[in-house]
């Protein structure tokens, strides 16, 4: 059999919000190939989302259930998922670039003796066969890739490379599978997710923010943010590197791996603009760039681009805003 | 409990880095080269458990000649050895993750740690996927964005990033593979005492093994990033700069 497999994730008794943008890509490289699209998602008493993942164009929706698929470990999702595309035989397996995703689906991959094309920001169709995308070097360049392996073949959609399907409206059957999963072999024992602590700061809601980046240099620096923070209304926020240093608690990181904003204003001071970073705040409105150097990435998604040194453009722009 | 840590060598990240004539790969002749920042932390950590519980560290990388600095650099930090890969082209690019994963699966094969320990990805490629690969070579279990770790007799428990601000303690037998993610603690520098003895420590040469071959992933170019919005230079001094930011952002974006 041929065709593409979609792997969506599920997430707190209900989707992770990247599987239906997944799906998404699903479709579009089915249109390209001309092959038909599946949908598979592993874990225990997703029955109802059957009628969810069978979106229009969808061929058929799988849902792997098995108590051991009931709580994430690699090994169970590797097991299970490893039994059903040597069955299915697609030709590509797709997967939203999520945390889990990164978890597994290398191992996955590798079970087939292929590399995971990971983190792709999308495709184009030269010569009939999928040339696959992909930031490197910190956003300063897009790879180009091909899959030179025979079917089957694995690659990850990054968060917003398509625009979500809406859930449900299609047609196709759904069948719950239950995979010959050993719980004995699942070498994992995890616990429940939990939250560090309460977060303080809902960066989600605010309508301006000042982010700050390596380029501040240094913790007594954070001081000429706060201040342009005040003159603008906005909330300080920050990319990793400034939270792995303990400059500002962690409930103040914008990225991958913090909050996810969209402010009517974002201002971002001294931040290269890597991908991690990039996907929690390319929602903003109105993007401003302040950074010495002229090919950082964060420029290719700003509106206004400041090139120059933070220290000097900040005071002047704390002047300019008092006058 | 014996632990080996893979590192990588890459562009230092503030630097620019130029593609070459035929934008094929990056310009490498005038590149200044650090340590990939997630495996600084992976070396952290490892340091820590030995100062905690005893042990050695190895420290691995597989490379170009050059990787030796950043090998060197490990064995400052407090590495106790370590071994270079020594590969050229594209193997030693990382590109294909299964490539490099293959090579650093022989060093392990003759090492035989309780643990391997590596960054969740470098800053270069970007894949994220060595650690994991490896691990499923070796046939060993692993975990990702680990940020703590409580090594026990027979099993280690980890606490792994979740997305959005959630954790999660996963337990795992021994022996296994964890890819850390950064900020897991401080970097520490190495000591000039540490620089010193660092002359004196083993980089042992490893020839890279035959069948290192890819899992079917090949970089055929690079193309320039792509502009997503209509970006505006705003030129002239800082004020004049400033000035015209305030006047845009009330007047034509109308949000201040």
């Amino acid at each position: 059999m041929s065709g593409i497999l979609a792997v969506l994730e599920r997430q707190s008794g209900g989707w992770h919000k990247m599987s239906f943008e997944a799906l998404a890509g699903a479709l579009e490289l089915g249109r390209a190939t001309g092959l038909e699209v599946f949908a598979c998602v592993p874990g225990c008493g997703a029955g109802e989302a059957a009628a969810e993942a069978s979106v229009a164009g969808v061929a058929g929706v799988t849902i792997l259930e098995h108590e051991a698929l009931e709580a994430y470990t690699a090994d169970a999702w590797v097991e299970a998922l490893a039994e059903w595309i040597a069955e299915l035989q697609p030709d590509y397996v797709l997967f939203p670039h999520t945390y889990q995703t990164r978890d597994f689906a290398p191992a996955l991959a590798a079970r087939f003796g292929r590399t995971l094309m990971a983190d792709s920001t999308g495709f184009s169709m030269e010569g009939g066969v999928p040339v696959f995308e992909r930031p490197l070097f910190q956003g300063k360049h897009i790879g180009r890739f091909v899959l030179e392996t025979p079917a089957p073949n694995f690659v990850s959609f990054q968060a917003g490379a398509f625009r979500a399907v809406p859930p449900g409206g299609g047609a196709a059957p759904a069948a719950v599978r239950r995979p010959a999963l050993d719980p004995a072999r699942i070498r994992q024992r995890p616990e429940p997710p939990f939250r560090e602590t309460a977060q303080a700061v809902d960066l989600s809601a605010a309508e301006r923010i000042v982010a700050v980046g390596r380029g501040i240099q240094d913790e007594g620096n954070l001081e000429l943010a706060r201040q342009l923070a005040a003159a603008l209304g906005a909330e300080l926020a920050a990319s990793r590197p400034i939270i792995d240093n303990g400059w500002l608690p962690a409930d103040r990181q914008v990225g991958s791996s913090g909050q996810t904003v969209a402010p009517r204003l974002y201002v971002a001071l001294g931040i290269s603009g890597a991908i991690q970073h990039i996907v929690g705040m390319k929602g903003a409105g109105c993007i401003v760039a302040i950074n010495r150097d002229p090919k950082a990435p964060i420029f290719e998604i700003a509106d206004y681009a400041l090139v120059g040194d933070l220290f000097e453009i900040t005071p002047a722009l704390l002047d300019a805003l008092s006058s | 409990m014996k632990i080996l840590v893979a590192l990588k060598q890459v562009p230092a990240r503030d630097l620019p880095v130029e593609a070459d004539a035929a934008r094929a790969w990056i310009d490498e002749s005038s590149l200044s080269h650090e340590m990939n920042e997630p495996d600084a932390y992976a070396l952290e950590a490892a340091l820590q458990l030995k100062e905690s519980s005893g042990g050695e560290v190895v420290a691995v990388s597989a490379g170009q000649a050059r990787v030796q600095s950043a090998l060197r650099e490990a064995l400052a930090k407090g590495a106790d050895r370590a071994i270079h890969i020594q590969v050229e082209g594209e193997a030693a690019r990382g590109t294909d993750p299964s490539i490099t994963a293959k090579l650093l699966e022989a060093a392990v094969r003759e090492e035989q740690p309780q643990l391997v320990l590596t960054g969740l990805q470098s800053d270069d490629t970007g894949s994220g996927q060595t650690g994991v690969i490896l691990a499923a070579r070796l046939g060993w279990p692993h975990a990702t964005l680990v940020v703590a770790i409580e090594p026990g007799p027979d099993s280690v428990r980890v606490k792994r990033e979740l997305e959005a601000g959630w954790f999660q303690h996963v337990t795992l037998p021994l022996p296994a593979v964890l890819t850390i993610q950064s900020g897991i603690s401080r970097l520490r520098y190495a000591t000039l005492m540490g620089i010193k003895r660092a002359k004196t420590k083993e980089i042992r040469l490893m020839e890279p093994p035959a069948d290192a071959v890819g899992g079917g992933l090949r970089l055929t170019g690079l193309a320039e990033p792509r502009r997503q919005r209509q970006t505006q230079f705003l030129e002239g001094s800082p004020a004049e700069q400033a000035a015209q930011l305030v006047e845009k952002l009330r007047f034509e974006a109308r949000v201040l």
